[in-house]
């Protein structure tokens, strides 16, 4: 019985040290929700602005740049997939490595060849583990994306893209292992294999969670390159129509836009600015979700531990009060004995 | 006096935003000074420079612009830089180090990326109005 007790004791001491650490990483990562949410809004301008450049560009008459006219044959696809270094998540990664494999099915299914830009160590450890082999790999970052890190892996993409699917290139990785400075976090960048160059592509993918909400955020991938400007024409038209109401002929304006350098020279230095763009959007949305979907982990684990500590605690005192109901039992017994 | 919406836009935030009466910049093809009601134009800007802007209320500013467009309607600009910063948030003897130190460098061996910091170092002394030597 006492050694029932003592046992019981120690085990719910150890799951409220669990529940305060679970605890301390929910409150963690709520306040890092807001702060990345607050990146995200931060970033929109840029993001919105940039997209207007681009479709001024292009209607100005670079339509047959790279970047915008789709391949006649794509022959690889370059997949870059969002994920987050550390677990105690939930099922955030699972969701977008499910969404990832979706992906490359239908690519397959297409007849085209997928190729792997995996950010963030959950992500790379999942396909080293099957051995499928990865064009690129970044991670350190996934929690506090900044905008470095978006431009060095978008960089590559913009070069495996610009090659195309036939081709091939050799990138630099000179800056394998640098550390971060101001923090003890490593920012690690692994080259598929020593001094190889990675696959071309023809299209650009990112599959990455969408923060929609506190509670709802949801894995999905988009097409980044080749652009559709069709599907984002739409919407601008819109926006251009409210805000041709209030300036009178803004649309025939928009015609007139003259440009410096010349339209097709200018789309040659945006395409690699707006993948740059797409990444980091994609990585402070990916960041924002991976913090919500902490949260909630932590807090269902908190919460759990807490129930289990309340039973426990009921277990117990049912054990110490049968102890002394023993104890006393004994007693009096014992004394009636002796008192016959 | 006429005046202008103008936009500061970094990739991370949005660095000033109020009405002008003036924004001066250089473009990868020459200098240009935009007043109010100029025709819409799309340029792209030096990889390093320095954007100056003529709020109608107030001192005029720089700004140190990296890796910028410019998107100029008749009544607003907008300034798009990867990286922006305002002259007031220079660190004046950071970007001196800096500029010593990839001056330095470029002497010994000609590498791209220390011309680009010392592009980058110059444009933020010449935001905060320092003189510096072309």
């Amino acid at each position: 019985m006492a050694a029932n007790l003592r046992v019981l004791r120690r085990r719910i001491k150890s799951t409220k040290n669990i529940a305060q650490i679970t605890k301390a990483m929910e409150m963690v990562a709520a306040s890092r929700i807001s702060k990345a949410q607050a990146r995200v809004e931060a970033s929109r301008p840029y993001a919105d602005e940039f997209t207007h450049v681009l479709q001024t560009a292009a209607r100005a008459g670079a339509s047959d740049h790279p970047l915008l006219t789709p391949r006649e044959e794509p022959k690889r696809v370059g997949i870059v997939v969002v994920t987050s270094d550390r677990g105690l998540c939930g099922g955030y990664n699972a969701n977008v490595l499910r969404e990832t494999e979706r992906l490359v099915r239908r690519v397959s299914d297409e007849g085209k060849e997928s190729v792997l830009f995996v950010i963030g160590g959950k992500g790379t450890a999942y396909f080293r583990f099957r051995n499928r082999e990865m064009a690129g790999q970044f991670t350190g970052f996934s929690e506090v994306p900044d905008y470095a890190n978006a431009a060095h892996a978008a960089d590559h993409l913009t070069a495996a893209f610009l090659a195309g699917g036939e081709d091939e290139v050799s990138v630099e990785w000179d800056d394998d292992e640098h550390a971060d400075s101001g923090a003890d976090r490593k920012t690690m960048f692994r080259a598929p294999k020593e001094s190889e160059g990675i696959p071309g592509i023809d299209e650009i993918h990112v599959v990455f969670t969408q923060f929609r909400s506190m509670l709802t955020q949801s894995a999905i991938s988009l097409q980044v390159a080749p652009l559709d400007l069709e599907s984002d024409e739409e919407s601008s038209e819109d926006e251009g129509r409210s805000s041709s109401a209030d300036s009178g002929e803004g649309a025939e304006r928009e015609a007139e836009y003259a440009f410096e350098p010349e339209p097709e020279v200018l789309f040659d230095s945006l395409l690699p600015k707006y993948v740059r763009a797409r990444v980091f959007a994609a990585l402070l949305d990916a960041a924002a979700s991976e913090s919500a979907a902490r949260q909630r982990a932590m807090k269902a684990a908190t919460d759990n531990a807490n129930d289990l500590v309340d039973n426990l605690v009921r277990e117990s005192n049912q054990a110490r009060q049968a102890q002394i109901t023993q104890e006393i039992s004994e007693i009096v017994g014992g004394s009636d004995a002796l008192a016959q | 006096m006429a005046e202008m919406q103008v936009d500061v836009v970094g990739v991370e935030k949005k660095i000033w935003s109020g009405e002008a009466s003036f924004v001066s910049a250089r473009t990868v093809e020459g200098s240009i000074g935009i007043l109010p009601g100029h025709e819409p134009l799309i340029a792209e800007l030096r990889e390093s420079g320095v954007v100056r802007v003529d709020p109608t209320d107030g001192e005029s500013f720089h700004v140190a612009a990296f890796g910028g467009f410019l998107s100029v309607t008749a009544e607003s600009v907008t300034v798009l830089a990867e990286l922006a910063e305002l002259a007031s948030e220079i660190d004046v003897a950071q970007a001196k180090d800096d500029l010593r130190e990839a001056e330095n460098y470029i002497g010994e061996s000609d590498d791209q990326e220390w011309r680009i910091a010392r592009d980058r170092a110059r444009a933020r002394l010449q935001a905060a109005g320092e003189s510096v030597e072309q």
